[in-house]
């Protein structure tokens, strides 16, 4: 091999290349071996065979690692960094997609728009999601941040008929390239402090300079409002409920789980790595962000009767805890973060996979009205259900406790306590709302609708996400183990 | 002297263009507003030596893409959007934000100017082998992997358009 692309180049982009041949494939595959649409859920095999190699490769590179006793592998003269911390997050895009892709196809018939383009379009944006997360490079990072949310843009717009679908990926697009815009602007000041695009490099020219020297803080301002609107952070957030309400709500799974995971990988990476030394500027900012989207998040969810806009203000909120572990910045803070987006992805899923569940033919099912009664009618879903709201409020025994524990402690431990009263009396206002939906669940009358039917696809789903839920809230040791992993760099 | 005179030229073209190209209510004119723009920043890479760049600026992007958006103003019917007046009046919240983060910028920008030492002045074309070749040199060294996965990127726009656009998929 050339000097360009060197074996350890390969070994590290394998599952890169693996999902984008797969990603390919899919694109392929539909036009010309099955051109009947009730052919089209075989393809998810394809998706399923490209998750395997992709894992596959992750695991080489996990073991590697273990057995070599290195902290990370860099390749392509650092352009991608394999470490703890890339591989953390790559499981949960692995595990994401393939949850989002076994449910997906009964919903997209429902709507009348399953097409063999939207596996591809999984694939092609975890791969950007891999880019994301392993990224060490500011090119690098934006063209695979950018590769991630194109996909999106189509995903969000995929039910063509529906006017709501459309505008939510009309916005979707329109702020989404306006804060890309803004983001790529702060990387170019980042670039001209440093001389490189390599992120190791732009540390130690940001690392020479004053915490507070005006370049670095507009690098980082507006780094940071590229990076925040694509966690859905308040202020940056109105995009959010309207893309998650109009998108089919396997895609907002998607989006709620995939695309926000992979942003925070690539906020840890931007404020972890070349932003650590102007922590002192970076931090009131960051408070002010958390604390506005804890606000914005928990107040707006009181007053909304669509389940996915609920869930899309309580995501919103969702960020703010999270943040507020980087805030705090110590082991417990960045462990806490790691272990919240991990808790987060699994619950969030559950909590919209049970709104796919409720999707019937003639029965659009995303109001609190909907889900009346539903004990009497399946109680199966209700108290699956349930378990996601438990968790998504924090209360033990559940997951969400042991995300909102790490946060909180780490805030104390740091002395934030101003913080961390107000992100506890959050907690409270979240109870109410995930509230209503349980008593509309447990305690409303059944109204008479068409009963749930599920596909196997969607029970398996639903059984992972709810027995990993109830697991890492009962028995977290080997999550908190594998979210230690995630810190080392 | 008179590389400080031409920047000021070229930058004037660039931002007068860019800000006729959002206020025109005429698609047509908009476009053609855009050219002027992206004419200034041809100047402006011209002026750091980057021949290469000044040379895709035109050919691509003015020949190439402000022609497909002439084509597509041209094929589409925005005879109706030109009457049409905005429905929000916030416009003057967005001058607002826009006049705030301007003054911002400056400000930054003021103040930082004296901790920014210049950087190295590019050498001229005639003491290295020439701009097109470096490029040529990087892009395929060092940033083989972005570009090979901008490659992807722009089969995702494909495909993505053709599904958001298609009747029938």
């Amino acid at each position: 091999m050339s000097q360009f692309y060197t074996s350890t180049d390969h070994f590290v982009l394998v599952p890169a290349i693996m999902l984008a041949l797969f990603g390919c494939a899919v694109l392929l595959f539909d036009f010309f071996l099955f051109p009947e649409p009730r052919q089209r859920k075989r393809l998810v095999w394809f998706l399923f065979a490209g998750e395997i190699f992709t894992a596959a490769g992750l695991w080489r590179q996990q073991a590697f690692l273990a057995s070599e006793g290195l902290p990370e592998i860099t390749a392509f003269q650092g352009t991608l960094t394999v470490d703890g911390f890339s591989l953390f997050f790559n499981w949960i895009f692995v595990a994401v997609s393939l949850l989002v892709a076994i449910v997906s196809w009964r919903y997209l018939e429902i709507e009348g728009e399953h097409h063999g383009e939207y596996y591809g379009l999984i694939l092609l944006a975890q791969c950007g999601m891999y880019f994301l997360a392993t990224g060490t490079d500011l090119i690098t990072l934006f063209i695979g941040l950018e590769l991630m949310a194109l996909c999106f843009y189509v995903m969000v717009g995929f039910l063509r008929e529906r006017k709501r679908s459309n505008e939510a990926a009309m916005k979707y697009l329109l702020l989404g390239a306006f804060s890309s815009g803004l983001m790529v602007y702060g990387f170019s000041v980042m670039y001209g402090l440093a001389g490189s695009t390599k992120l190791r490099a732009v540390a130690a020219a940001i690392a020479s300079r004053d915490a507070w020297d005006p370049v670095v803080f507009l690098a980082m301002a507006t780094t940071a409002v590229g990076v925040l609107f694509k966690v859905s952070a308040a202020p940056f957030h109105m995009w959010a409920p309207d893309a998650y309400e109009g998108a089919p709500t396997t895609v907002t799974a998607f989006l709620a789980v995939g695309s926000k995971a992979a942003s925070f990988a690539f906020l840890m990476r931007i404020f972890l790595g070349p932003l650590e030394t102007a922590r002192p500027a970076w931090e009131p900012l960051l408070v002010l962000v958390a604390v506005l989207s804890l606000t914005i998040g928990n107040l707006a969810a009181i007053t909304q009767n669509n389940v996915k806009r609920l869930l899309a203000y309580s995501s919103i909120s969702h960020a703010g805890y999270i943040l507020l572990g980087l805030i705090a910045g110590n082991a417990t803070g960045l462990k806490g973060m790691a272990v919240y987006i991990l808790v987060y992805a699994f619950m969030t899923l559950g909590a919209f996979l049970v709104v796919v569940a409720l999707r019937r033919e003639n029965l659009i099912g995303e109001d609190i009205e909907d889900m009346a009664g539903l004990m009497h009618r399946s109680p199966g879903y209700a108290v699956l259900m349930l378990i996601f709201l438990l968790s998504l409020a924090g209360i033990p025994p559940t997951a969400g406790f042991i995300g909102k524990y790490y946060i909180f402690l780490a805030l104390l431990e740091t002395s934030h306590y101003l913080l961390a009263a107000l992100a506890a009396l959050y907690v409270a206002v979240a109870i109410y709302y995930y509230f209503r939906i349980v008593r509309s669940m447990f305690i409303s009358e059944a109204v008479a609708a068409p009963p749930l039917e599920s596909t196997v696809g969607l029970r398996v789903a639903l059984a992972v996400t709810g027995v990993l839920t109830l697991a890492i809230g009962v028995y977290p040791e080997p999550f908190l183990r594998l979210a230690q992993t995630s810190l080392v760099r | 002297m008179a590389d400080t005179i031409l920047f000021y030229i070229f930058a004037a073209f660039v931002l007068g263009g860019g800000v006729l190209t959002v206020t025109r209510r005429n698609s047509v004119h908009s476009a053609l507003w855009l050219i002027v723009s992206l004419l200034g920043t041809a100047g402006l890479f011209l002026l750091r030596q980057a021949e290469f760049l000044f040379a895709v600026q035109i050919i691509l992007y003015i020949g190439g893409v402000v022609l497909l958006i002439l084509f597509v103003v041209m094929l589409v019917n925005l005879d109706e959007t030109a009457r049409l007046r905005q429905f929000n009046k916030a416009w003057w919240v967005a001058l607002a934000c826009a006049v705030v983060v301007g003054i911002e910028i400056w400000y930054v920008l003021n103040r930082g100017l004296e901790t920014l030492e210049p950087g190295e002045a590019p050498q001229t074309a005639a003491t290295i082998e020439g701009n097109t070749e470096r490029l040529a040199d990087v892009l395929f060294s060092e940033y083989l992997l972005p570009f090979e996965i901008a490659s992807l990127l722009l089969l995702v726009a494909i495909v993505g358009s053709v599904v958001m656009a298609k009747k029938r998929i």
